[in-house]
């Protein structure tokens, strides 16, 4: 413990000479303030008026508008079989996209881990789709999938995979597998360069050891490299379910939740109702949903952090 | 078994050269993946509409031309193009105050949370880590219902005000730790020297503090830049409208013009592309300098 510090000296003592502690921890609000004042009108406030929307008809088309319904919206929108349809499909993207993006991570990362020509300029590059702004990349990728236009089709048929184009964007399930390719485009350099980071921590004298005892390369990945890579790994993959569970933007400017409902996820589904339909109650309730299973990611990953987080 | 057997009669050499070359295939492969999207994009930047429209897709691709940048760039009324320079315009704005204002103020917050004693400290900041869990969704329609009531919609400035809501959790987050990492002697020091407590944040905690604000501060421009949702809902016009929301308007229409889209995609990119090559720089000095035990 540090020997306790007086409050200020010099420029007037702010402290009015009171007790140390008080003023310590006026000093502190003081400094905190701004950031609270931001947070409580922008995040905590709105968290509550929505909460508040949900109990209330806040259907804006709705003749009862204003009456209390208590937990009816939850309830028409648990019980409704488009609410099942539109978490079946962002699970299927989160938990799809995820063991990709992870797979496809830790294949890149074991790649840059090596030494070879290149890897240097490779490792820089890498991380550049990360960078590219998500409606770039979503615009890009549609400008790729395209129907009549597009590379991908023009590719295919060129190395002759595809005997006629095909309208990827064009089928519900292909869409959204084609929305994952953008997302697992865009964010597996991010894993990777997690993984990589990580990587540069194994002790090497543990891979000589293990080449000793006769462990070829894939006894060395799965008894050496994969144990020491497993933190990471789960912080990586609840970090990311996290963002793909609410994941918007993709899915506005690639389909709009498109062909025939096919890639309408929650977050998409809350969007149309509130803006669209003008029906604020029950995009309240699903988004009152998304923010508790977003709820139960945040605590698996604080009980991750928690052996990691160092405190000063 | 067999290839143990066998391994050491095959010249360590020659197998060391097989590897490389299969890792250097590999790399080349990840090279195209990571690469040929963008590089598809700014090609077709470039190329004329007719070649960009041709059934098949002409390749290698016709003449090449900068008309597109020079119809952002260049002087000029209405259309795609100058609608691409309002939005980059304000976006860098945008980015620039929040990631400036982010700083200060979850500067001050982060200091507070290293080296001050107050009450309900741990609980504060969990609820900081918490407010950046939620997800967007949840709070928009209160916020537009608000927003609109001001007559506050359509205006920058109200984009500032709700990234930095969502960039300062974050800030304190990673300063606090860069903070209290910092030896309190420097700062036993100053104020025996007569430092007020905030001149030491200034004087003593910022300078020796600065890899984790340049870090956080690009996180932060990259953040706002890349932020969609709010903007989509809160701007309408060329007033506030960013760059993420007039790709998505422009990529949305009936008769897309993809060439000048991908104009727009392509210098929206370059800020976040430069920053991350620079950005890099830290990560990898930081990985080298910890890791290397060989």
């Amino acid at each position: 413990m540090t020997p306790r510090l007086p409050y200020s000296r010099g420029k007037g003592g702010r402290g009015r000479g009171g007790e140390g502690d008080l003023s310590e921890q006026g000093f502190a609000f003081l400094l905190l303030t701004p950031a609270a004042v931001l947070i409580l009108t922008v995040i905590l406030a709105p968290l509550l008026v929505t909460f508040a929307y949900t109990l209330i008809d806040m259907n804006l088309l709705s003749s009862a508008k204003g009456r209390f319904t208590g937990l009816a919206a939850y309830a028409a929108v648990l019980g409704s079989s488009w609410f099942r349809e539109s978490l079946g499909r962002t699970l299927y993207f989160t938990f799809v996209s995820l063991a990709v993006e992870v797979g496809l991570g830790l294949l890149m990362a074991l790649l840059l881990a090596e030494s070879f020509p290149g890897v240097k300029l490779l490792r820089a590059l890498v991380i550049l789709p990360w960078a590219i702004p998500t409606n770039v990349s979503g615009a890009l990728w549609k400008w790729i999938l395209h129907p009549d236009y597009g590379a991908l089709n023009a590719l295919l048929s060129w190395l002759g995979l595809i005997r006629h184009y095909h309208a990827w964007l064009g089928e519900p399930w292909l869409a959204m597998n084609m929305i994952i390719l953008a997302d697992v485009w865009k964010m597996a350099p991010y894993s990777a360069i997690f993984f990589l980071a990580s990587l540069q921590f194994i002790n090497k004298s543990l891979y000589e050891a293990a080449r000793i005892d006769g462990a070829g390369a894939l006894k060395r990945f799965r008894y050496v490299t994969f144990p020491h890579l497993v933190p990471t790994l789960l912080v990586v993959a609840v970090m990311r379910s996290m963002e793909k569970f609410k994941a918007f933007d993709l899915f506005y400017i690639m389909t709009k939740g498109g062909p025939a409902n096919g890639t309408k996820v929650l977050t998409y589904d809350a969007y149309l109702r509130g803006f669209d339909n003008l029906d604020y109650s029950t995009a309240a309730a699903i988004s009152y949903v998304i923010a508790f299973m977003v709820l139960g990611f945040t605590i698996i990953y604080l009980r991750l952090g928690r052996q990691e987080d160092i405190n000063d | 078994m067999t290839d143990r057997k066998r391994s050491p009669a095959r010249p360590r050499a020659a197998r060391r050269a097989g590897f490389t070359a299969f890792l250097c295939a590999m790399g080349f492969l990840l090279l195209l993946f990571v690469m040929t999207p963008f590089l598809w994009l700014f090609v077709s930047s470039l190329s004329e509409r007719r070649d960009l429209i041709s059934v098949p897709l002409r390749f290698p691709p016709g003449p090449m031309s900068l008309a597109r940048y020079a119809a952002v760039f260049g002087p000029g009324v209405g259309g795609i193009a100058k609608a691409f320079e309002y939005a980059l315009l304000n976006s860098l704005i945008v980015a620039a105050l929040v990631t400036a204002v982010g700083l200060v103020v979850g500067s001050l917050a982060s200091y507070s949370f290293a080296r001050l004693r107050f009450a309900f400290k741990d609980k504060l900041l969990y609820a900081l880590l918490f407010t950046y869990m939620i997800p967007p969704i949840v709070i928009v329609l209160p916020l537009y219902v608000g927003i609109s009531a001001l007559g506050l919609l359509d205006r920058k400035a109200t984009l500032v005000f709700v990234y930095l809501s969502m960039t300062i959790p974050f800030i304190v987050w990673v300063m606090r730790s860069y903070f209290g990492s910092i030896s309190r002697s420097f700062e036993e020091a100053a104020l025996i020297d007569g430092c007020s407590r905030l001149q030491t944040l200034r004087y003593i905690y910022v300078p020796m503090a600065r890899p984790g604000l340049i870090a956080t501060g690009i996180l932060a421009f990259l953040l706002s830049w890349d932020e969609f949702f709010f903007s989509l809902i809160f701007t309408s016009s060329l007033a506030a409208k960013t760059i993420p929301v007039a790709i998505a308007e422009f990529t949305g229409k009936n008769t897309v013009d993809y060439g000048m889209i991908s104009t727009g995609g392509v210098i929206a990119s370059i800020p976040p592309l430069l920053i991350a090559v620079f950005f890099q720089k830290y990560i990898v000095m930081g990985m080298t300098g910890g890791g290397n035990k060989e």
